[in-house]
């Protein structure tokens, strides 16, 4: 019976997946969702915030906890807004122009999977919503925001739960063209786009119905778009890599029905602050070891090699390793959508050179639905 | 007992087919009729039942109010509650259907809020429509039963109406939880705030409360944050409030049937009784021949249970067949307009079709009780001489008589027992055993004022009255108890129908009215449309009707805010109070009967009502008489409400027309005006007629039950006189011998008949407005509230019992024509 409800729910929150890929409404591209155009410059902390005219949006944090035992857990949380385009000139509190959804998740080693949870509603503050001028998203008590010098962030499930500050040690990275993110050749394609990595975290997580004090490094990401996958399109495979050197390296491709590369691109930002973008050609993901997934029959790539091949710099090998190989986020039930998302570590010639989470989409079936 | 005597009773079953065939049928009936009604109730129950679990889904508390609705901030306090887990706010609207007869339960709802409150209520999109359609304005989302009702696929339109304005939807999908008998819609609730013009507005919030929370202490800290006029209801508590409000209607309709299967019993003993007086030299030779008395009783038992047995199966089997039809013909509310909305389906039942058939075996065997004793107790010696005995005991009872008329008259004083009025069906009952009781002393009574005829026939009909009062009293008691219920609901109807058409004529007014929908329904007038109908050709003045459902309190279910011009004595059928009373500090309220019985309210009290959020004090200046709304009302001048209220919204229009004016183009005129589809216009004289033809048509089971009353009754007087002519064969004979022809004594058995009907007409129409009484002054009023105005339908109740008379007369004379067509010389002899 539960599985039943849980699966019609999914009808309605997978479309909203449906729009933040961005892919099914093509045909009836609509005029009033502004443009992602080049040249338009991100202000902090103004940009920070909501931009509700836009399709999608999404802030994404993730990271690496370390608890008083020194064990290691990866987490994330996602707060996603979607501009319905519907009931826009309804005077109603319930209009559902605006949604807003959120998953978080724990990759806990010792319970071998992923613990998560999802949230969806419609915007109605002061229930739920989000903030223009600031970071500031929440669904019921799941909730980000940025209070003028850190963020926080929390979200519980029924398995676990956390509250978090992340108080930021490096600068935003702008990522593509100064914030301007090509996902296709097609320059339609794209969003605006920075990342805030090296964030110090630290507070409580609770797992195995026990709140632990935690700390560790987390990378948040904010990205908002009208139309960011391409047609033809199946997923994408990211990478957001704390360096322990204080660098930080941002990369993606999207591949196409077949599987093979379509576009890719990618920040890396140095110990001492300089960074450069990373055009399609500067970089290849080779996929590793692969592992499948007995839940849903996906088969991933979970180690994998990136070769960095920047013009005018040394060319870099690089190698990605899981925290744990089943970090499948199996949302059918739900939202419905299945992806592979983990804590990772960088290798460089054998060695850690930084932590991260690497998230791969359109492995089970294409990422619409 | 062996199987010779089992056949030797069972047999003469076979011996007396006329009589068994009557009261199989009567047991059948009355068992059918019970069970019938039941079965239907219990699906209609179930279904309306499972409907309300599905709303509730699986919520803790329920937030309801008016249902107008109240402001949905109360959601957005509520959901951000600590105690609440999860908050589900719905819009539940009654939509008109232009162009269609019915309305459609709609619910708007937030799909985001459902799968953790009422996952049942999910709208699932069909193939092809776009997944967000259960976001979009202009979509709705049909349970199966309303897809087959409406004949509508997904792609199709369905036209609503909100105001006097057409809408269209598009089937997009379904509501695979709801079940096969729910008929509604689910559409997303902002587009039903737009589309239905209730911005701002809910009708219902359903709570999950957080783990750990206890529903009571949750009550009682979120109650504080209700406005007035909004209520903290457990589910079972909603429910029970509505499922109260059929239950007098239901017990009603089980006490018919419970009369019924009495009438049954009733015959079971009358044939019974005869059998066994015709059959005394049998049993005292059986008795001679070494029968315990004790087996001779357990064979008239057993008699009687086979009766029972069959009549209880065959009753089963035809309440099924009953229920089935009803549920094709007038839905699961038998016309009484509870359940509207569901789609009940019929099953087979084991445990209450045995009970039934258990209740059938019972009045058998129970009817078989007096005559098995009596039968049991005769002396073998004298029994088989005098073959011609009467073995009936008919003494005069009158101290018996007059304590169950005093049990009645004791009974008739106490209060209703959970909204059923037990006692009052108690006291028909005693009237009913006081004038059985009284039937033998008032025959004989009549038979001492009868001795001074002169005619022979005439006499010797008087001197079998006197000389044999039992046998005429078995014939006789059972058209007493079958009169008396008929005449009974004959003066209890009739007073009903005079008092309805008199309420109407004071609640109506006006010359025409008009009408968006029904009041519970989305269509409504506002002023616009109102000043609109007021600008025709032909109208002088227009008098706007609003209704509104409101809450006074948690314990009990809503009640009726009606607002109309109230300004003049005659404005509201009272029956206590003034109109124009001297102003007082607070604004004036009248409320029902049903208000003075279930809120305790009475003239000179003051009454908060809650309007537009706010509780308004009222002075009650008087009770009015509602027949249309049994869980109570409360009326206010409609320009006090619009004041106080801000509602200017009006549900009915009172159209009065300028001298000369034609009603009928002045209707046309509107309707023109407004739209054929969403509005009705309808003189005064043809609202009165429905309203009576529905008063009628919720009444037609009672006629039903009635007819088979009088039918039964009429029967026994057939069984009792085709036994008695055949017991009296030799009697017959020696008149013969003395000259008489057949044909007179024909007419000494049509005189005899209808001597022992005319007495049992006669205590049945005294017994029956006495019950009557008790049905108008006890029964309804505590089971409806509202009171009448006794009238007798003398004329129709003379002819009536002239029918009866003359049918008993008929009855006797043809049930004695095959003992009169032996040779006389025959007769005679047969016995010696």
């Amino acid at each position: 019976m539960a599985a039943r409800w849980i699966r019609r729910l999914a009808a309605v929150a997978c479309a909203a997946f449906a729009l933040l890929a961005g892919g099914t409404f093509a045909d009836e591209l609509p005029a009033d969702y502004p443009p992602v155009l080049p040249g338009r410059a991100i202000e902090f902390p103004a940009d920070t915030g909501a931009h509700p005219a836009f399709r999608t949006e999404w802030w994404y944090v993730t990271g690496w906890l370390a608890d008083g035992e020194g064990i290691e857990r990866g987490f994330q949380i996602t707060f996603f807004r979607v501009r319905t385009r519907i009931g826009e000139g309804n005077p109603s509190r319930f209009a559902p122009r605006q949604l807003v959804l959120a998953h978080a998740a724990v990759a806990d080693p010792k319970a071998g999977r992923l613990l998560h949870a999802e949230r969806a509603a419609r915007a109605l503050p002061p229930l739920v919503g989000f903030e223009t001028g600031r970071t500031h998203a929440w669904v019921g008590d799941w909730s980000i925001a940025w209070e003028g010098d850190h963020y926080l962030a929390r979200a519980a499930g029924e398995d676990f739960a956390f509250d978090l500050r992340f108080d930021p040690t490096a600068a935003p990275m702008l990522n593509g063209e100064a914030g301007f993110s090509r996902k296709d050749a097609d320059p339609r394609h794209a969003s605006h786009y920075y990342s805030r990595p090296q964030l110090a975290a630290r507070g409580t997580l609770r797992v195995d119905g026990q709140d632990r004090e935690v700390s560790g490094r987390a990378w948040l990401d904010h990205e908002w778009s009208s139309e960011l996958m391409p047609e033809g399109v199946r997923g994408w495979d990211w990478l957001g890599i704390n360096l322990h050197d204080g660098g930080a390296l941002m990369a993606f491709r999207m591949r196409d029905e077949q599987g093979e590369p379509r576009w890719a691109g990618g920040t890396l930002r140095a110990a001492d602050g300089s960074q450069r973008s990373l055009a399609p050609q500067e970089l290849r993901f080779t996929p590793l070891r692969r592992w499948r997934s007995s839940r849903t029959g996906a088969d991933y790539a979970v180690t994998w090699r990136l070769e960095l091949n920047p013009a005018g710099a040394a060319p870099r090998t690089l190698e990605i390793q899981p925290l744990m190989d089943d970090q499948e986020l199996d949302s059918r039930r739900s939202t419905g959508a299945v992806y592979w998302e983990g804590a990772v570590r960088l290798l460089e010639g054998g060695r850690e050179i930084g932590r991260g989470y690497l998230e791969m989409t359109g492995y089970a079936e294409r990422l619409r639905m | 007992m062996s199987a010779a005597l089992r056949r030797l009773f069972l047999a003469s079953l076979r011996r007396r087919p006329l009589a068994t065939a009557l009261s199989l049928a009567a047991i059948a009936l009355g068992v059918a009729l019970g069970l019938a009604v039941q079965l239907i109730h219990d699906a209609a129950l179930d279904e309306f039942g499972r409907g309300l679990r599905l709303l509730a889904g699986e919520s803790d508390l329920q937030v309801l109010g008016p249902r107008g609705g109240f402001d949905d901030a109360l959601y957005l306090a509520l959901a951000a509650r600590p105690e609440v887990a999860e908050a589900s706010p719905l819009l539940e609207v009654q939509a008109r259907l232009p162009g269609r007869d019915g309305s459609l339960r709609i619910l708007g709802a937030d799909i985001f809020r459902l799968p953790g409150v009422q996952p049942a209520l999910l709208p699932v999109p069909a193939e092809g429509v776009g997944q967000f359609a259960a976001l979009e304005a202009g979509r709705i989302f049909l349970s199966a039963a309303a897809s087959a009702e409406l004949g509508l696929a997904p792609g199709n339109v369905l036209a609503v109406q909100s105001g006097v304005v057409e809408h269209a939807l598009t089937v997009s999908g379904g509501v695979p939880g709801a079940g096969a008998g729910q008929a509604l819609g689910v559409m997303d609730i902002a587009a039903a705030q737009q589309l239905f013009d209730r911005p701002g507005l809910l009708t219902r919030i359903d709570l999950r409360l957080a783990p750990g929370v206890a529903r009571e202490e949750a009550r009682r800290s979120l109650a504080a944050l209700l406005p007035p006029g909004v209520e903290l209801l457990a589910p079972e508590a909603a429910a029970a409030q509505v499922a109260g409000l059929s239950r007098a209607y239901r017990v009603n309709l089980g006490m018919l049937a419970a009369i019924a299967l009495l009438t049954g019993a009733f015959l079971v003993f009358s044939t019974q009784m005869l059998a066994v007086a015709r059959r005394r030299q049998e049993f005292a030779f059986l008795r001679a021949l070494g029968l315990e008395r004790s087996g001779l009783k357990r064979g008239l038992l057993a008699e009687g249970a086979a009766l029972g047995l069959l009549g209880g199966l065959g009753g089963v089997a035809l309440g099924h067949g009953l229920a089935a039809l009803a549920f094709r013909l007038v839905g699961g509310d038998l016309g009484a307009g509870f359940f509207e909305g569901l789609r009940p389906a019929l099953r087979f039942e084991p445990l209450p079709a045995l009970a039934y058939a258990a209740l059938g075996v019972a009045a058998g065997v129970a009817g078989s009780w007096v005559p098995a004793r009596d039968a049991a107790a005769l002396v073998p010696a004298r029994a088989l001489r005098a073959a011609d005995e009467a073995g009936l005991d008919a003494r005069p009872r009158w101290v018996a008589a007059f304590s169950c008329a005093l049990a009645a008259a004791v009974l008739s004083r106490l209060p209703a027992l959970g909204g059923v009025p037990v006692a009052g069906y108690a006291a028909v009952a005693c009237i009913l055993a006081a004038a059985v009781l009284a039937l033998p002393g008032v025959t004989a009574a009549v038979a001492r004022v009868l001795a001074r005829g002169r005619a022979v026939l005439w006499r010797l009909a008087h001197a079998r009255l006197a000389a044999a009062p039992g046998q005429t009293v078995v014939a006789g008691a059972a058209v007493v108890a079958s009169v008396a219920l008929a005449a009974a609901m004959a003066i209890m109807v009739n007073s009903f129908r005079l008092s309805l058409d008199d309420w109407l004529a004071r609640m109506l007014p006006a010359d025409l009215y008009l009408q968006a929908s029904s009041s519970a329904a989305s269509g409504y007038l506002d002023e616009d449309t109102v000043a609109a109908v007021a600008a025709l050709p032909g109208v002088a003045a227009v008098e706007p009707i609003r209704f509104e459902q409101i809450r006074l309190d948690g314990q009990r279910a809503p009640v009726t805010l009606l607002a109309r011009t109230i300004r003049a004595e005659g404005d509201l059928p009272l029956v206590e109070g003034h109109i124009a009373v001297p102003p007082d500090d607070l604004p004036q309220a009248w409320i029902s009967e049903a208000m003075v019985d279930l809120f305790g309210l009475a003239t000179g009290d003051e009454l908060a009502v809650p309007m537009a959020g706010r509780l308004q004090r009222f002075r009650v200046a008087g009770v009015w008489r509602d027949y249309a709304r049994q869980h109570g009302a409360v009326a206010v001048d409609l320009a006090v409400y619009q004041a106080l209220g801000g509602d200017h919204r009006a549900n009915d229009l009172a159209i009065r027309l300028r001298p000369g004016a034609d009603p009928a183009a002045v209707a046309q005129a509107a309707v023109a005006a407004l739209g054929e589809r969403t509005v009705r216009v309808a003189t005064t004289g043809e609202v009165r007629a429905r309203s009576l033809e529905i008063f009628d048509r919720s009444f037609l089971v009672t006629y039903l039950m009635e007819a088979a009353a009088v039918l039964i009754g009429l029967a026994g007087i057939a069984t009792s006189f085709a036994a008695l002519a055949t017991a009296r064969r030799r009697e017959f004979g020696m008149l013969r011998h003395l000259g008489f022809t057949r044909g007179e004594i024909g007419r000494l058995l049509a005189l005899e008949g209808a001597l022992a009907a005319a007495l049992g007409v006669a205590v049945g129409l005294a017994a029956g407005a006495a019950v009557a009484w008790v049905l108008v002054e006890v029964v309804n009023r505590q089971s409806f509230h509202w009171s009448m105005d006794m009238s007798v339908p003398a004329g129709g109740l003379a002819l009536f019992a002239a029918v009866l008379v003359a049918l008993a007369a008929l009855a006797a004379r043809l049930a004695g024509a095959h003992a009169m067509r032996r040779p006389a010389v025959l007769a005679v002899r047969e016995d010696w």
